[in-house]
């Protein structure tokens, strides 16, 4: 961040809550608009197979990943400036939230237990286990090359 | 599937998603344990309403390109998958065992269970 774009950031003190300033809402509508295009459009593309969604799966799978990844990279550079926060709020509550579902992934699985208990089940764990997988990949990695570089870089 | 509601069910993403974005605030804000309640009860009323609109489309009394917006736009963008992940990371990683069980699988039983409540619902009217 440059210091111009720090000094506009702390010019403005809001001291509403984020969820009450109507800019950060737009932002959080944005992405999420961005989102939801990106997991209807793998949905179209890709239509469920013997009953298993699996476009939402492969959509839940790495908006997962990249919000662990996301969330750990900028949490590593504190404290967060208002453009961090922005970007946050852009990139992850609203693409990554957009992005990803959790209604369909409960209707999905609900529907399929009526027919078939055994991949409703497995469909339903598989995604959350997948998921808490994906996600924990996502925060090493994000801390991994957000830790700063003690020995090479570093001392040049 | 037409352009126009493909952009209606885009927008409905982006609607449900700044839902979520000021009710998870204001669910918080009441909230002092630090458990994040708010996702869990978006996305336990965002199953019970897509099962609940589900079901009505299975009955007919909804349109499917109504579903398509209603159902995978802002129930879509309302509910969040990568969050509850995430959430659960971070719990694994604070050792809270419990809060994280809860949270992975205690989020999919209840939410599942409203789904098909919902689905019921819709199917009945």
């Amino acid at each position: 961040m440059t210091s111009v774009e720090h000094a506009r950031d702390s010019a403005q003190p809001n001291p509403k809550p984020a969820y009450a300033q109507p800019r950060l809402i737009l932002y959080v509508l944005l992405g999420g608009a961005i989102g939801t295009a990106g997991r209807e459009g793998l949905s179209l593309a890709m239509p469920s197979d013997g009953g298993v969604p699996w476009a939402v799966l492969i959509v839940n799978l790495l908006g997962a990943f990249i919000l662990g990844f996301l969330l750990t990279a900028l949490a590593a550079r504190k404290p967060e400036t208002p453009g961090r926060r922005d970007l946050r709020l852009f990139a992850g509550t609203g693409m990554m939230g957009g992005f990803t579902t959790y209604s369909s992934l409960a209707t999905d699985t609900a529907t399929l237990y009526e027919t078939h208990a055994g991949i409703a089940t497995a469909y339903g764990l598989g995604s959350v286990i997948g998921g808490i997988l994906t996600a924990f990949l996502g925060v090493l990695l994000g801390g991994a090359l957000s830790r700063p570089a003690s020995t090479g870089r570093a001392a040049a | 599937m037409n352009a126009g509601v493909f952009l209606l069910a885009v927008l409905g993403g982006g609607i449900g998603a700044s839902l979520r974005f000021v009710l998870d605030g204001l669910i918080m804000r009441r909230v002092h344990n630090g458990y994040p309640w708010g996702t869990f009860i978006i996305n336990s009323t965002g199953s019970l309403i897509l099962g609940f609109l589900t079901g009505l489309s299975d009955s007919s009394v909804l349109d499917s390109a109504w579903l398509f917006i209603i159902g995978g736009g802002v129930m879509g963008g309302y509910t969040t998958f990568s969050t509850a992940m995430v959430d659960t990371v971070h719990m694994l990683q604070k050792r809270t065992y419990g809060r994280a069980l809860w949270n992975a699988i205690g989020m999919i039983v209840v939410t599942v269970v409203l789904a098909l409540l919902g689905l019921l619902l819709g199917r009945a009217v």
